[in-house]
């Protein structure tokens, strides 16, 4: 039921018995291509409306609905007149890398896409270091946003940019500790291999309280890394008047704002993947029963439900707390998440070699 | 004794965390409390609160009397020269020429409702009213007369 790798292999077997390997790799690359510019509108679509229902609701406002059925359209009109209006670059900036800056973010969050699991043997390359892949990828991220502080010769674009690239640097370190405390467990820097270990419960349940610890402080660490309240000093619209993207507007704001949400995505993703599972559902031990009634939802369904319930969570905290001063932000990263983390994965890997993990 | 500190703060910081959250995830889940009005929607039940300032207007009886005895308190007290009372000069039963007012001028455009004006006025004349929809097409239209015409002082305020 709902099996996706069925499709791709069918796609995959006609396209190699149709035409020649190179052409029909060609032809797959721009098919996969294709289908993440479709995942990536779709999210930018779905993600602001639900980050704007959210807000509305925790302020005890409404929030967008007057566009379309209950405001659903609001987010599809919003995209509309970014598209028409009008790309301009100010006088004085450095045109190239103003230019260029909005396209290096979205590519690094692009990037990105390639060792998710999105369902059951369906990832776009499941490469033996994935785990590596995306904590190094997601740091070219900071590349783009100091490309565009700098660029845009404003003394608020490049304070925004700076403070970003402090913040990056610093949580970059407890993002990685809290995966590593996964890969500890697993042993395999694979997504696939770190999925099929939790088919018999989820990390976070099998591996006690330091996994807990290593997922909240993922959490923290991740909510800084992709510059979002109570961590978003790069932009705090109250001192920097927008941070990094001021000069921006139309389309390359847009990308900005898209390649936040959707940065914003997968590192939920992975948080879903190492901590929550991945696509596997709920399965308890070796009770067979129960798991066969779990399997009988589809693991796309387990992907994003999970992706989307940390996304929740994200926006949650963004609603709820105050932002840190940056002084405040790099005391909580280096006194507080940084020794709990290495403490923490000494822990984890105590666990892991005596096996006490279930 | 650093450490007990140190994860008492942690244990702190994280309760107090959790309580917003609990907080905030209260007003998700409770959709019935929502404070937005939606205004051009709701205008026939439009509920302002109390003290809401919309513009100054002056109050006038059932016999068209109005209280204000032209004492220019309220010109003296705008920050802004939003109001010009202009006077005149009424001879009473007593043959006794009396200070009263003739056009209490009032220029919305320019007033900011800080309502220092009904507080300034020493027989309560005017007051702010909750009206907001003032806009109109032309500036002029925005200056007004408060008082009626042919509306006289009530009796017995001096």
């Amino acid at each position: 039921m709902w099996n996706l790798a069925q499709l791709t292999d069918l796609i995959h077997r006609w396209l190699y018995e149709t035409f020649p390997p190179a052409w029909a790799l060609a032809f797959e690359m721009i098919i996969v291509g294709i289908a993440v510019i479709g995942l990536f509108a779709g999210l930018g679509l779905v993600l602001v409306l639900m980050e704007r229902k959210v807000s509305a609701f925790m302020q005890i406002r409404l929030g967008p609905n007057r566009v379309g059925p209950k405001g659903l359209m609001q987010s599809l009109a919003d995209t509309l007149k970014l598209l028409v209006k009008e790309g301009m670059t100010p006088d004085g900036v450095d045109r190239f890398l103003f230019n260029l800056a909005p396209f290096i973010a979205m590519i690094a969050a692009m990037l990105l896409m390639a060792p998710i699991a999105f369902a059951k043997d369906f990832q776009i390359w499941d490469l033996n270091i994935g785990v590596l892949y995306v904590t190094a990828i997601s740091s070219l991220n900071v590349i783009a946003i100091l490309m565009a502080g700098w660029s845009s010769n404003n003394k608020y674009s490049l304070l925004g940019a700076m403070r970003s690239g402090a913040q990056i640097v610093s949580y970059e370190l407890s993002a990685g500790l809290s995966i590593l405390t996964v890969v500890v467990l697993t042993g395999s820097l694979q997504i696939s291999d770190i999925v099929t270990a939790q088919s018999n419960g989820w990390w976070i349940f099998k591996g006690h309280i330091p996994v807990l610890i290593a997922f909240v402080i993922y959490m923290i660490a991740v909510t800084a890394e992709t510059n979002r309240a109570p961590f978003d000093m790069a932009e705090a619209e109250s001192e920097l008047t927008g941070g990094f993207h001021t000069e921006y507007s139309g389309m390359k704001f847009a990308l900005f704002f898209l390649a936040e949400y959707i940065n914003v995505f997968i590192v939920c993703a992975i948080g879903a993947t190492l901590f929550l599972g991945g696509w596997m559902p709920l399965h308890i031990g070796e009770w067979s029963a129960f798991n066969g009634i779990m399997d009988w939802i589809p693991s796309s369904l387990w992907f994003f439900g999970k992706t989307f319930f940390l996304i929740f969570l994200m926006m949650w905290f963004r609603w709820t707390f105050p932002r840190l001063r940056i002084d405040q932000l790099l005391n909580l990263e280096w006194r507080y998440l940084l020794p709990i983390g290495m403490v923490n994965i000494l822990l984890v890997t105590v666990i892991a070699i005596l096996k006490w993990h279930f | 004794m650093f450490l007990t500190r140190y994860f008492s703060e942690i244990a702190e910081a994280v309760g107090s965390l959790l309580k917003g959250m609990r907080m905030t995830g209260y007003y998700f889940t409770h959709h019935k409390e929502i404070i937005t009005q939606q205004y051009p929607d709701n205008r026939a039940t439009l509920v302002l609160p109390e003290r809401f300032r919309g513009e100054v207007v002056m109050t006038h009886t059932d016999n068209n009397e109005h209280r204000c005895t032209g004492c220019t308190a309220c010109e003296l007290a705008c920050p802004n020269g939003t109001i010009k009372v202009v006077t005149k000069f009424e001879v009473n039963a007593e043959g006794k020429k009396k200070k009263a007012v003739d056009k209490f001028v009032y220029h919305l455009e320019l007033c900011t409702m800080c309502n220092l004006c009904i507080e300034a006025c020493p027989t309560d004349a005017i007051r702010m009213a909750q009206t907001f929809e003032h806009s109109v097409y032309d500036r002029s239209q925005l200056t007004r007369i408060l008082n009626k015409p042919d509306s006289k002082l009530q009796e017995g305020v001096e």
